[in-house]
């Protein structure tokens, strides 16, 4: 067994994922604080190509097999489980995300290793350790690995992905994994979603709603107020799931991660699929009228009420 | 075809959480239990599938908590064919133990289909439904949004991010982690759950709980402090909207 | 020839050959036997109907003093009032006039063989002869009346259909029919006229038969013609009304004209209050209206008496509200499915939808789903029916197939489960309930540990909803000021499934009522009082309890009487907006108004006030329910209405949890926030409270 982390990044259509450099980043401090080294794996056909991003690993392992195409749900775990195998790696790391959600349990089933989930934050200083979020968010849970080896499942926003670009010596190193693929199955074709209206990324103000909006009527008056700060709405899972708005306007795990000036927030709860994709906003306004919820431990500012009655006030001062 | 549903019961997400006294779980003597929204809809997609392809439909659960009776009732009045209880009075397990259960009793059924939750609220040490995928040797997809039988398999759509999904075609029999059913779940009338408690038609069998695998220990729960990042603003509808566009218009945008 | 009368009285028959008259009894019999088989069959139709017990002596009584007094016509319409008063006396009088010649011709003189107890003469004859050219006067005179308001072409005689386009259906045979029905009694009141002047004349004016006044007046004038001539003129018009009559007879039960009988049953039957206390489900493995068989043979016989008169198509709010539900066209939907379930000939073409005779289904299929969600249960529809129909039951029994088979709109299916889960529709913990006490200076005693005198039942509404819930608040500092040994039930109390059970689902409603028993029934008090309505209705209604149940405003009002509370002045106008739940269903209208004046507010009514107030369009489940769609919500309807009182009315009084919530909303969403405030009978008591002092002071 060796002192490294080893980071399983995930990647689309040949980009990797923002939240592999976030991996990065937090296994550079791990390896730091075990004495090791941080190896990423690539995996998947065309991962050769992708090798040079990681410039933050120590070593990038790459598994470049036509046999994976895309995202493999069946064979993408077991190439990580064999690497594993192969390089015995103290801590691993796997993004918490629709691709990491088939690779993590598979993973630490088939090498035996203990899984902890739904991590905010990992620690190797004194023996394995995490801080998880548990209950929707509404529960935090300081856990301790009993063992010298863990596979972690990390969320988003654990560290900054800047930070996991670059200083490491980025040598690629070239894997032959011997692994059966049953191709049981088979990709057909990913589908982008329908070019909508508006870029919610590329907004400066966003105007969010959730499922205190109660209906699809109300949405208008969010509209009203984003035209008027010069925004955009958009909403979270319930809100897109109930068609009341385009899943081009979802932010979130599932969705799209935004990053504006400002987010205004009216009757999200805060789930930390939410939060994954807002987390990184400017100034972050929170309103919900229950004081318990989550949304208000990632808002900068934030106001018990309804938002029926704070969006005319608001609407009143702004059109002014 | 035969299709088996894994339910699980998880605290009633609209209930306030509290803690044991030590301080490493949840005080689980007053919990109320209710059953896993994506397990709801798990439920749903395997109805839908029995209706286009007439599978028979059995649902699973373990016997962690009160209301599970109830839970497999409301799935047999929704139109499951059978209900199997595994264990009773199981207290709370963690996600690898109740894999553990779920596989071990699957395995001599032999569905085609194994269809449960994305996730749960307390899957701390892994989701099940991949879990039980691997104990069961069994391919798998998780964040499914939609299926299709199809010749041979089913045609699933897995969500990635963003609004993109793609389309995968799996062999049977396979496991499946539902984010979201084709349609909303279905409901069901009161009169219909009673009926079916009447008539009792749940299969109950013994299980002993595995011992916890080593690995996870829980040291401490918290409830992160409300507002804990966020400067909170005092007063009424009026005052809050004077304060939002002062730090509006100090963002620059307003 | 001239015919002489030589007594005071007149020949049946006169000049008729004895084939003649065996052609008219022939006739006459054919009439009859079609007339009593077409009431057969619909009686036949009635039987399959589920026994309901519904006949006292109480309510034939009832039903016959509504139909003597035509007083349920004349509500709110007194001008039809009048009018159906003279067809209906008119046709009455007339009737018992032809039977009289029948009873002293055919019985006694040709049955009996006894022509010396013949009494149709003499003294008898003239009066009798008075009493029919009036009543005739009369009955031609409503007819012209009502011919004449069906041609301004009323609103509610609009029989365009709110949840189908035009082109889709075809309800010409309902117009052909209503003309024809018309058109006959005019033809047969004015042909009698005729016929009775021809006579008249032809037998030479004996002066007895001055008293047929519009008959001697006829015959003045055609006296010209001769006597021979106006005798083949009777003669002739003779057969024509003849024909007519019986033709008259016949058809009766295949036309509109069958409401003669069925609304005479209907009325003796109906019952007012079926909509407050609704019957359990019969067999919980099929609950709910399924097909023909399931309806009361009751209701069925109401579908009958329906004479299409359109009020309650006009005071529904959800028709009003541009949903697609016409309580009318529901009652004639079900009629025809019924005519074509049982093969019920009809003389005119119904022109139904093929649906309604191919449907499987009747909730959902006969009557669409929409339809049916659409009703708020306000119960305007059955209180402004002139004949009993009781429409809100029927509706119910409905909604419990469609819960059965799952086909619930998809909000009301979240407040469903929030119920089942929370025991309120918010779906918050049942915990919260009793957190909109923590802004009271003072505890309020926990009926489950200490006996009191009220046990105050606070409603859904009124305990999570933050508006609502101030005025909980507010009655709680009057309660307490008041010095009312009162308590509530905090966590134990359940919604108490008034609406859940006009939702349909009964199932959740006893589960709701069960348990809010249980926690009653171990809890010491000597009366319930309510903040909500709703809750009202069914505590008093629906659960076997044996206390008294009475509503906040009629306490209040009762501690104001007793000098418990003082209250000082308030300047101006408020007006008051009658609950559906505390007006129709409970009939308290006075004692809110009590208190309004009693803080020295002047009461102005607006025109849809007491009974016949016009609903918030919340109740039936209603505020659960999405209502994007509406052309104008009911709550917007009525503010409205409260705004065109004018300019100095500023206060818009509710005495429901629900209706503040509604109203307070409808008044933003109108623009007329700052012309009308909502305010609930108990700030306005808080507000004349706080003026005590400074007038004292």
């Amino acid at each position: 067994m060796s002192d490294n982390v080893l980071v399983i990044t995930e990647h689309l259509e040949g980009e990797p994922t923002e939240i592999s450099f976030e991996l990065i980043a937090l296994g550079r401090r791990l390896a730091a604080e075990l004495g090791g080294q941080v190896e990423v794996l690539v995996a998947g056909d065309g991962a050769a190509a992708m090798a040079d991003r990681f410039g933050g690993a120590d070593t990038v392992l790459v598994v470049d097999d036509a046999r994976l195409d895309g995202f493999d749900p069946e064979g993408h775990p077991r190439v990580a489980a064999a690497v594993v195998e192969a390089r015995t790696p103290k801590v691993v790391l796997v993004p918490y995300t629709s691709e990491g959600m088939d690779v993590a349990s598979e993973l630490a089933a088939r090498t035996n290793l203990p899984l902890v989930s739904y991590c905010k934050d990992v620690r190797a200083t004194d023996g394995l350790a995490a801080t998880c979020q548990l209950y929707a968010g509404k529960i935090e849970a300081d856990v301790e690995v009993e063992g010298d080896r863990a596979v972690f499942a990390v969320l988003s926003g654990a560290a900054s992905a800047a930070d996991g670009m670059g200083g490491g010596a980025g040598t690629v190193e070239t894997v032959d994994v011997e692994v059966d693929l049953p191709g049981r199955v088979q990709a057909l074709g990913f589908t982008q979603p329908e070019a909508g209206d508006v870029d919610i990324t590329a907004q400066d103000v966003l105007v969010v709603v959730g499922r205190g909006i109660e209906s699809e009527d109300n949405i208008a008056e969010a509209e009203e107020l984003a035209e008027a700060l010069g925004g955009a709405v958009a909403a979270s899972r319930p809100v897109v799931d109930q068609g009341w708005l385009p899943k081009t306007r979802q932010v979130g795990k599932s969705g799209l991660t935004v990053k504006p000036k400002v987010y205004l927030a009216l009757g999200v709860s805060g789930a930390p699929e939410h939060v994954e994709g807002m987390r990184d906003a400017a100034t972050i306004i929170a309103v919900n009228t229950d004081p318990q919820a989550p949304i208000f431990g990632v808002a900068h500012y934030g106001w018990v009420g309804d938002l029926f009655d704070l969006v005319p006030e608001l609407l009143e001062r702004v059109e002014s | 075809m035969k299709i088996a549903v894994l339910l699980r019961p998880v605290p009633d997400p609209v209930e306030e959480l509290e803690l044991s006294d030590d301080g490493t779980d949840l005080d689980r003597d007053f919990l109320g239990y209710v059953l896993n929204e994506f397990d709801d809809h798990a439920l749903e997609e395997a109805l839908l599938l029995k209706d286009e392809t007439g599978a028979e439909v059995s649902v699973w659960a373990l016997g962690t908590a009160d209301e599970v009776d109830q839970i497999l009732y409301t799935a047999l009045a929704k139109g499951a064919d059978r209900a199997c209880k595994l264990g009773d009075d199981l207290g709370a397990l963690d996600s690898r133990a109740q894999a553990t259960l779920f596989a071990d009793a699957l395995g001599d059924e032999a569905p085609d289909l194994i269809l449960t939750g994305v996730q749960a609220a307390d899957e701390l040490v892994g989701q099940v439904a991949v879990l039980v995928a691997s104990a069961l040797d069994l391919p798998h997809v998780e964040v499914v949004v939609g299926t299709e039988p199809v010749d041979g398999g089913i045609r699933v759509t897995k969500e990635f991010w963003g609004g993109i999904t793609g389309d995968y075609q799996v062999a049977l029999p396979a496991v499946l982690g539902i984010q979201a059913a084709r349609e909303a779940p279905r409901y069901v009338a009161v009169s219909r759950v009673r009926q079916a408690q009447q008539e009792g038609n749940l299969e109950e069998r013994d299980v002993t709980a595995p011992d916890p695998a080593p690995g996870v220990k829980v040291v401490e729960m918290r409830i992160p402090e409300a507002g804990e990042g966020a400067e909170m603003i005092e007063g009424d509808e009026a005052a809050a909207a004077d304060a939002i566009v002062e730090i509006l218009r100090r963002a620059g945008v307003a | 020839m001239a015919w002489a009368a030589e007594e005071v009285g007149r020949e049946v028959f006169l000049g008729f050959s004895a084939v003649s008259i065996g052609l008219f009894y022939g006739l006459a019999a054919l009439a009859i036997a079609t007339f009593l088989g077409g009431f057969f069959l619909r009686a036949r139709k009635y039987g399959r109907g589920r026994k309901v017990g519904r006949v006292t002596l109480r309510s034939i009584l009832s039903g016959l003093e509504k139909v003597a007094t035509q007083r349920t016509v004349a509500k709110g319409d007194p001008y039809v009032g009048v009018a159906h008063f003279l067809v209906f006396w008119g046709f009455v009088v007339l009737l018992i006039g032809t039977t009289i010649i029948a009873i002293d011709e055919d019985v006694i003189r040709v049955i009996l063989g006894k022509p010396e107890w013949q009494f149709w003469k003499g003294t008898f004859y003239v009066v009798y002869a008075l009493a029919m050219d009036l009543f005739g006067i009369g009955f031609v005179v409503g007819v012209l009346m009502l011919a004449f308001r069906r041609r301004r072409r009323p609103a509610r005689l609009d029989y365009r259909r709110v949840d189908l386009d035009e082109g889709d259906y075809d309800r010409s045979g309902y117009s052909l029919d209503d003309k024809v029905f018309l058109g006959l009694l005019l033809f047969l009141g004015v042909s009698g006229f005729l016929l009775e002047g021809f006579r008249i004349a032809a037998v030479d004016f004996p002066p007895f038969e001055k008293v047929s006044v519009a008959g001697w007046l006829v015959g003045t004038i055609t006296a010209g013609w001769g006597p021979v001539a106006n005798d083949w003129a009777r003669l002739a018009t003779w057969w024509v009304h003849g024909l007519a009559a019986l033709g008259f007879v016949a058809y009766i039960p295949y036309s509109k004209a069958m409401h003669i009988v069925d609304d005479v049953v209907a009325l003796m039957v109906t019952d007012e209050d079926s909509a407050k206390a609704l019957p359990p489900v019969d067999d919980p493995t099929r609950p709910g209206y399924v097909s023909l068989d399931s309806f009361a043979w009751v209701e069925l016989l109401e579908m009958d008496a329906c004479t299409k008169c359109g009020r309650c198509h006009e005071v529904c709010p959800a028709r009003a509200s541009g949903a697609p539900l016409s309580p009318r066209d529901l009652i004639l939907d079900l009629r025809e499915y019924a005519d074509a379930t049982a093969d019920i000939p009809l003389w005119y073409g119904t022109g139904a939808e093929p649906a309604h005779r191919d449907a499987t289904e009747v909730a959902g299929g006969v009557i669409g789903t929409d339809t049916l969600w659409a009703c708020t249960t306000c119960m305007a529809c059955m209180a402004v029916c002139p004949v009993g129909i009781e429409h809100v039951p029927t509706i119910v029994q409905l909604r419990r197939r469609l819960v059965d088979l799952g086909d619930v709109e998809p909000g009301l299916q979240k407040a469903f489960q929030a119920l089942g889960r929370g025991g309120n529709s918010f779906g918050k913990s049942a915990k919260q309930r009793p957190r909109w006490t923590k802004g009271l200076d003072f505890e309020i005693t926990d009926v489950r540990a200490e006996p009191v005198e009220y046990l105050w039942f606070v409603g859904d509404y009124a305990s999570f909803d933050p508006r609502a819930a101030e005025v909980t608040q507010t009655v709680a500092r009057l309660l307490h000021d008041a010095g009312v040994s009162f308590g509530i039930g905090y966590e134990s109390e359940r919604n108490a499934g008034n609406d859940v059970r006009r939702a349909g689902e009964e199932g959740l409603f006893e589960l709701l009522r069960d348990h809010n028993l249980e926690w009653l029934r171990e809890a010491q008090f000597s009366r319930i009082v309510t903040t909500d309505p709703h809750s009202l209705n069914t505590l008093r209604h629906e659960y076997p309890l044996d206390t008294d149940v009475i509503h906040y405003t009629q306490l209040l009002d009762a501690l104001v009487s007793s000098g418990a509370l003082r209250l000082g002045r308030l300047e101006g106008k408020a007006t008051y907006h009658d609950p559906c739940y505390l007006g129709r269903y409970v009939e308290e209208f006075e004692a809110p108004r009590s208190l309004i004046r009693a803080t020295g507010l002047e009461l102005v009514e607006m025109g849809r006030c007491r009974e016949n107030s016009f609903c918030c369009g919340a109740g039936g489940g209603r505020i659960w329910m999405d209502d994007t769609g509406l052309d104008e919500r009911p709550a917007e309807n009525r503010i409205r209405e409260a705004v065109a009182l004018g300019d100095d009315v500023r206060f818009f009084v509710v005495a429901c949890p629900k209706d503040m919530v509604m109203y307070s909303d409808a008044v933003k969403t109108t623009g007329y926030e700052d012309r009308l405030e909502v305010v609930d009978i108990a700030q306005l008591l808080e507000r004349a409270r706080a003026t005590v002092g400074a007038a004292v002071g």
